[in-house]
């Protein structure tokens, strides 16, 4: 059993956990994430690192309630147990293994959209524990959805808000901040590092390629075991097949066949639609997401 | 009583079962199981035990059978098998001991395997539990993954006073044995659980949650956690795609995918999480045991099913039994046939498959007659799902997270088949992460193998 040690809701329906999970905390990596089991009924439900403290033996989930699953993790409190927690699964970010020397001549910038803003922020931790300066951009549709700005204005040397609704920061998306950084503001960046929803990762990546900047995503297909054993994860990068729980989450950007992931991402709509979306469609996408949805 | 012929095992009715997920074969009774053993001849030069890769003492489990000592039979069975519930079930009898039997040359051979579930099952059902052993001898050694190599591998060394913990990636433990093979050929709950349980009880310690390559890697366990031997057995579970359009198109599963979402995750039942797309028409790609498991899933959860295989009836790999189960049940084998493309649908779903006719041409390198494309024979079935049943492979997550591990052209561990032991001191490795997808016993056969492997090797340090 995996004991809750800390709780927080962060916006409406996204919550903040640290859980008590030694080996996962010992080896886990920014990039990787975590399968979570609550009981004997449950779903595999595969979930972003955030965070993690290797003494405690603790790692930091985020998520946000959308479907039958992630609504009853959110019910569990502080002192309740999930019976599994695996990990860390995939691959760590490239960034992890870079020498500090490559790194400090890059410069980076990094786009978070909505409840994406939670695995962006330990890439972002370790950059300035390397004392490497980056950029970040948080989009999500109004105020109340931007999660972490504090947490992120601590290790980021700047970061731009924007919102579809004008309500907080910029008004607009995450794509306009980034033309306006690029065409106004004579920012320059080799590498953009987007974790958002899979909508707002494919524009952000139709406009890095215009560009001309080196993009990379991290892939949220529905998986099993995260184990490679059963390519349910499967998604097209460069015309080759990849699972994304060994070969990913994280991909180059411009090769990801996007709308071919957002198609699987919907094969199970309808059957949990029988029983829980009756109540409520759980779109990933609206509910607090970047902002590029109307598009 | 027909002395030529088997007593037969009574089954559930073919209309009922498709229904269900109860299982299919209910077993024998004492009385039919005495019959049964009685037909057997308890031959001096037994050739049914060369037949069996554990070399189980098989007319003398029988004779107890016989003369009604069950504890006896599942002591003798229990000096080679650490699994016998699940080998007596699973097994390939009818190409190993079964085909051995000297019964079989006039009429049919004594239903062996049926009589070792048998004995497995009464022992379960009063309750006889192996015992721990009185003192370990405070080695410690790790096993990963917890399918049957592992589980044999794990029980053989505690019988031999190690202290031992196996390491699995998934949430419960079994490997294919829970995940793969379905509850209407091997109940979950009352066989492979009470296995498990009898592994424990030696005093086993399972560690579930725990993927070795990323959680830890067998270098750690060994330099940090003080594992003086580590065997692998971790399986062969990365499944093949054909490589045709449309594949990635929703409705499109591996047999591991669908299997696992069924039998580990439970989708067949309302009260788990776990969804699973059912499909009215499906059909299932391959012609093994895995195909056939699959197909008779999706029947269960109420499709259409079809087998899409290329070969004809007598080169389907899979078991006689579990074909001819398939049939009875309603399955529609389309042989001689090969999928060229998967039809998708505007929304991403599967619409249906273009296929071809084939025909057997000359025999390739393997002996078996090589299918080749019949000209001009193609034809389109309409579907909304297709599992794609071709076969696994070695995951290369423990291969390519530790040092020194010598692995072969198709990704399998290297190890001796003697006594497992790879290229790295003190790693031994069997089962299908060595041979690639083969069977529970031969899987048993090389935990078991390995066991004593280890034990040597510590013997000696
Ligand atoms: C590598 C990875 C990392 C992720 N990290 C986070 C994270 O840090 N925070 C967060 O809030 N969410 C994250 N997700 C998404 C999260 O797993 C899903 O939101 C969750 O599984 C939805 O479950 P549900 O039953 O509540 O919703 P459902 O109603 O079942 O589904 C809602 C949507 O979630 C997706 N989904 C459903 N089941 C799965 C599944 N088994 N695996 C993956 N996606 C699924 C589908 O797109 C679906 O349309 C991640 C997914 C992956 C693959
Ligand atoms: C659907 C299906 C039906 C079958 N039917 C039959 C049959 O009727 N008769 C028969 O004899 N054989 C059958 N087989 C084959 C048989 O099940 C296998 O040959 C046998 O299970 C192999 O045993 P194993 O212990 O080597 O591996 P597995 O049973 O595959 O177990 C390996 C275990 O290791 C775990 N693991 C893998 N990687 C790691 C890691 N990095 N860290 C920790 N744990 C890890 C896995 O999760 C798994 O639990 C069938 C197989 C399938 C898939
Ligand atoms: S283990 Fe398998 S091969 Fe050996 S006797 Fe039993 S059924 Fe036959
Ligand atoms: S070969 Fe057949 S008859 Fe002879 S001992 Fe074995 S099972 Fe009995
Ligand atoms: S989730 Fe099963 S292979 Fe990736
Ligand atoms: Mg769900």
């Amino acid at each position: 059993m995996y004991k809750i040690v800390k709780k927080e809701t962060l916006a409406p329906n996204i919550y903040l956990m640290d859980i008590e999970a030694p080996r996962v905390a010992k080896s886990c990596y920014p990039g990787q994430f975590v399968i979570v089991k609550m009981d004997e009924k449950g779903e595999r439900i595969p979930l972003t690192i955030c965070d993690y403290n290797r003494d405690l033996g603790t790692v930091t989930i985020v998520f946000q309630t959308l479907g039958t699953s992630t609504k009853r993790m959110a019910e569990y409190e502080v002192g309740d147990s999930y019976r599994d927690f695996s990990g860390p699964l995939g691959c760590k970010s490239e960034l992890v293994d870079e020498s500090d020397e490559e790194l400090r001549k890059k410069h980076i910038l990094f786009v978070a959209g909505g409840v994406g803003t939670a695995p962006v922020y330990p890439q972002v931790k370790m950059m300035k524990e390397r004392g490497i300066d980056v950029d970040c951009v948080i989009g999500a549709r109004n105020k109340d959805l931007i999660i972490l700005e504090d947490e992120m204005k601590k290790v980021a040397k700047n970061v731009y808000v924007a919102t579809d609704d004008g309500s907080y920061g910029m008004k607009g998306n995450v794509n306009d901040c980034i033309k306006d950084l690029v065409q106004n503001q004579g920012k320059q960046y080799d590498l953009v590092i987007a974790i958002g929803p899979v909508i707002m990762m494919k524009f952000v990546c139709i406009l890095t390629k215009e560009l001309g900047i080196k993009t990379i995503v991290s892939m949220n297909p529905i998986m099993v075991d995260g184990t490679g054993m059963c390519g349910a994860c499967r998604l097209t990068v460069g015309n080759e097949v990849k699972f994304a729980c060994v070969d990913g989450p994280e991909f180059d950007g411009h090769l990801v066949d996007f709308d071919e992931s957002m198609k699987r991402q919907q094969m199970y709509k309808t059957e949990e639609g029988r029983a829980a979306l009756k109540e409520k469609e759980g779109d990933t996408h609206k509910n607090g997401g970047c902002g590029c949805s109307d598009k | 009583m027909d002395v030529l012929k088997k007593v037969p095992v009574r089954e559930q009715d073919p209309k009922v079962r498709a229904t269900n997920f109860d299982e299919v074969c209910l077993g024998y009774n004492i009385e039919e199981a005495k019959e049964e053993a009685s037909r057997c001849l308890k031959c001096k030069n037994p050739k049914c035990v060369d037949g069996c890769p554990v070399s189980i003492d098989i007319p003398g489990f029988i004779k107890e059978v016989e003369a009604g000592n069950i504890e006896e039979a599942a002591k003798v069975i229990g000096q080679y098998s650490a699994l016998p519930a699940v080998c007596g079930r699973v097994c390939p009898q009818e190409t190993q001991c079964e085909q051995r039997c000297i019964r079989g040359i006039k009429g049919e051979a004594v239903s062996i395997g049926k009589l070792e579930r048998f004995v497995a099952d009464w022992s379960r059902e009063n309750n006889i539990k192996p015992e721990p052993p009185k003192e370990t001898n405070g080695k410690k050694v790790a096993v990963i993954g917890s399918g049957p190599a592992g589980l044999t591998c794990a029980g053989d060394l505690a019988k031999l006073g190690y202290e031992v913990t196996i390491f699995e990636a998934l949430h419960e433990p079994g490997g294919v044995l829970v995940y793969g093979i379905p509850e209407f050929r091997l109940p979950k709950e009352t066989v492979v659980k009470t296995e498990i349980d009898n592994v424990k009880a030696l005093g086993v310690k399972i560690e579930t949650n725990v993927v070795i390559g990323k959680s830890t890697t067998i270098d750690e366990l060994m330099e940090e956690e003080g594992f003086q031997a580590v065997f692998i057995g971790s399986g062969a579970g990365l499944p093949k795609f054909m490589g045709i359009p449309g594949e990635n198109a929703n409705g499109v599963f591996s047999a591991n995918e669908y299997l696992t979402r069924n039998n580990l995750m439970k989708a067949f039942d309302e009260n788990y999480d776990t969804p699973i797309a059912k499909g009215k028409k499906v059909a299932v790609v391959g012609g093994g045991n895995v195909a056939m498991d699959a197909a008779r899933t999706a029947l269960r959860l109420g499709a259409q099913v079809y087998i899409i295989y290329r070969r004809s009836e007598s080169e389907l790999p899979a078991r006689v039994e579990e074909v001819h189960h398939a049939k009875e049940e309603g399955v529609i084998f389309k042989l001689l046939t090969n999928p060229k493309e998967i039809l998708v649908d505007e929304k991403g779903w599967v619409k249906g498959m273009k296929c071809v006719e084939m025909e057997l041409g000359e025999p390739d390198a393997s002996g078996r007659r090589k299918p080749v494309e019949k000209p001009d024979s193609e034809f389109e079935i309409e579907l909304d799902t297709v599992i794609m049943s071709l076969g696994t492979s070695p995951n290369p997550l423990i291969s390519s997270t530790t040092t020194g591990l010598e692995t072969d052209k198709r990704r399998c561990i290297v190890a001796d088949e003697k006594n497992g032991q790879t290229s790295k001191e003190g790693v031994f490795a069997g089962g299908d992460a060595v041979t690639g997808a083969a069977t529970v016993i031969l899987a048993m056969g090389a935990g078991k193998a390995a066991a004593k492997g280890i034990h040597e090797y510590l013997s000696n340090k």
